[in-house]
């Protein structure tokens, strides 16, 4: 497999204060990679960096081996903990929106047949989550859990090559939790998105990831704690049995496998 | 019990809320009769009876100099251009809004001179809109959008940038433009804070109209409230008082159902 993300020495400096400090690693596309690390370690930053919201200091991300853009667009997606989803559109309209707004520019809207089409095929996939009752409610009348899967399918009706996720389940239930990462594991094997998930939860970070990812301060000065930024510290290789079958399906030839991404490739 | 834990219940709360009604009715009529058993021509505080002819003189009878009916030819023109100011000062408020509190570039220039403005006493200017626009219809309007637009901007300015970030970029992430973004996120989330801004400078509006109307004008609420003043006309002034007050109250309550209406999803409609 070949390098679909490298960061290539990259810092990220606010003033005196030093974050990031000399990060590179190269992933593959279709690897699920955890980050976790204390708080205040920079892994929401760097997560920050590959979303685009930040541009580095110092050093390069290359997606595809061209330079990241440095704004956030539609080749990634995100899922927030909080505030990923739109309050005053139905759950139908927060997953059509993403339909809409790249093929009408002037109005951000579509009409008639295109406008249909649009809303099945948003239907479809909120079915797949799990939210095919709910499409005419409002987020706020569905449970945190519930707004997360939107939030999820929000982001994948753009078909995007990067999902980063900034610890979007940290406000769910344990038992919620679980139902999650079995959905997020099934959108992940049948499509080939690269995932970045930040958590606070080392378990979580180990049972989802293909690879995880630890960032901490190698180096600390008690008299400057500005002085030194975090590192990716361990970059350990998990669950063999999903990169295994990753690797396999990427084996086989294009006409076999587009059968299985073509719920996605449908639009 | 501690008085905080105390509520009322059904039926004492309808009381409680009349009470205070009840009382300043019951106030105002007793020292009316008390001056009117004084001196019977008494005008400053004028019996219902009293009240009651003059509302059937302006309302339903036709005025023998103009042909028609007073106190509904002063509200039409009035609402008018209540009407006119509060939906220019509305659209106005909210581009303003909407640029200083989404667009950073807009931001630097608009927010500080957005501040300043807000700070102009509008009836100093007053003078000026007359000089301007001559003393018609528009510079009334004009008063009424000069005093409250600068107000709804600020507001709106704020509420735009309550509005998560995380929003933001999720939009930019599901393929928006700025253009696209403000279409179909910022406006559709500000239009309900705008209707409240709107019922919380209702207030000053009516002030406005009425301060231009007085100084002048050939119908309207107020210019009638200060032409039977020269006659100490008490027996107009207070119908016509409660009349604006009435309107005003309707008004409230007719924006605060639209929100709930027209934004179901808006949390803060329930208030």
């Amino acid at each position: 497999m070949s390098a679909f993300i490298e960061v290539r020495n990259v810092w990220q400096t606010y003033g005196d204060q030093i974050v990031l400090e000399n990060l590179n690693i190269t992933v593959a596309e279709g690897e699920f990679c955890t980050l976790v690390g204390t708080s205040g370690c920079g892994k929401s930053t760097f997560l920050r960096l590959l979303l685009g919201q930040e541009v580095p200091s110092k050093g390069q991300i290359l997606l595809g081996g061209q330079q990241l853009v440095g704004e956030p667009d539609a080749s990634r997606g995100v899922v927030f903990q909080r505030y990923s989803v739109f309050p005053h559109l139905s759950v139908l309209n927060n997953v059509a929106l993403g339909l809409e707004l790249p093929r009408s520019p002037l109005l951000g809207r579509l009409f008639g047949r295109a406008k249909r089409d649009a809303r099945e095929q948003a239907a479809e996939l909120l079915k797949k989550v799990g939210l095919g009752h709910a499409l005419d409610k409002y987020p706020t009348q569905l449970s945190g859990g519930m707004q997360q899967r939107l939030a999820i399918a929000q982001a994948l009706i753009m078909q995007p090559r990067v999902l980063l996720l900034d610890e979007p389940f940290g406000a769910l239930d344990p038992g919620i939790r679980k139902d999650m990462h079995a959905l997020l594991l099934e959108l992940w094997r049948e499509t080939k998105l690269t995932v970045f998930m930040v958590t606070h939860d080392l378990s979580e970070g180990f049972t989802l990831g293909t690879r995880i990812l630890v960032f901490d301060k190698v180096r600390h000065d008690p008299h400057a704690p500005n002085a030194y930024g975090a590192r990716i510290t361990y970059d350990i290789p998990l669950n063999p049995d999903r990169r295994a079958t990753r690797a396999a399906v990427d084996a086989l030839p294009a006409h076999v496998t587009g059968s299985l991404h073509s719920v996605y490739q449908g639009a | 019990m501690r008085l905080i834990n105390r509520h009322p219940d059904g039926a004492g709360r309808l009381l409680l809320i009349l009470l205070p009604f009840a009382l300043v009715l019951f106030a105002y009529f007793t020292g009316s009769s008390a001056r009117l058993a004084d001196n019977p021509n008494d005008k400053l505080l004028p019996s219902a009876v009293q009240m009651t002819d003059a509302v059937k003189r302006m309302a339903f009878t036709e005025d023998k100099r103009s042909g028609g009916y007073l106190l509904w030819q002063d509200t039409a023109s009035s609402l008018q251009r209540l009407g006119m100011g509060l939906g220019i000062a509305a659209i106005i408020g909210l581009c303003l809004g909407i640029a200083a509190g989404t667009l950073p570039l807009f931001s630097a220039p608009l927010s500080p001179l957005l501040t300043v403005l807000s700070m102009v006493p509008p009836l100093a200017i007053l003078p000026i809109l007359f000089i301007v626009f001559g003393l018609g219809e528009l510079s009334k309007v004009m008063l009424i959008v000069i005093g409250i637009t600068p107000v709804l901007a600020r507001d709106l300015e704020q509420r735009a940038r309550e509005i998560p970030a995380e929003l933001l970029i999720k939009a930019q992430t599901l393929g928006a433009s700025t253009w696209t973004l403000i279409l179909r996120v910022i406006l559709p989330q500000l239009l309900p804070r705008l209707l409240i801004a709107l019922r919380l400078v209702l207030g000053s509006a009516w002030l406005f109209l009425i301060a231009a109307e007085a100084i002048a004008s050939t119908d309207g609420l107020g210019y009638r409230v200060f032409l039977v003043r020269r006659y100490m006309a008490m027996d107009v002034i207070l119908p016509y008082v409660v009349w604006i007050t009435l309107l005003a109250w309707l008004m409230d309550l007719g924006l605060k159902r639209l929100t709930q209406l027209a934004f179901p999803w808006y949390e803060g409609a329930k208030a």
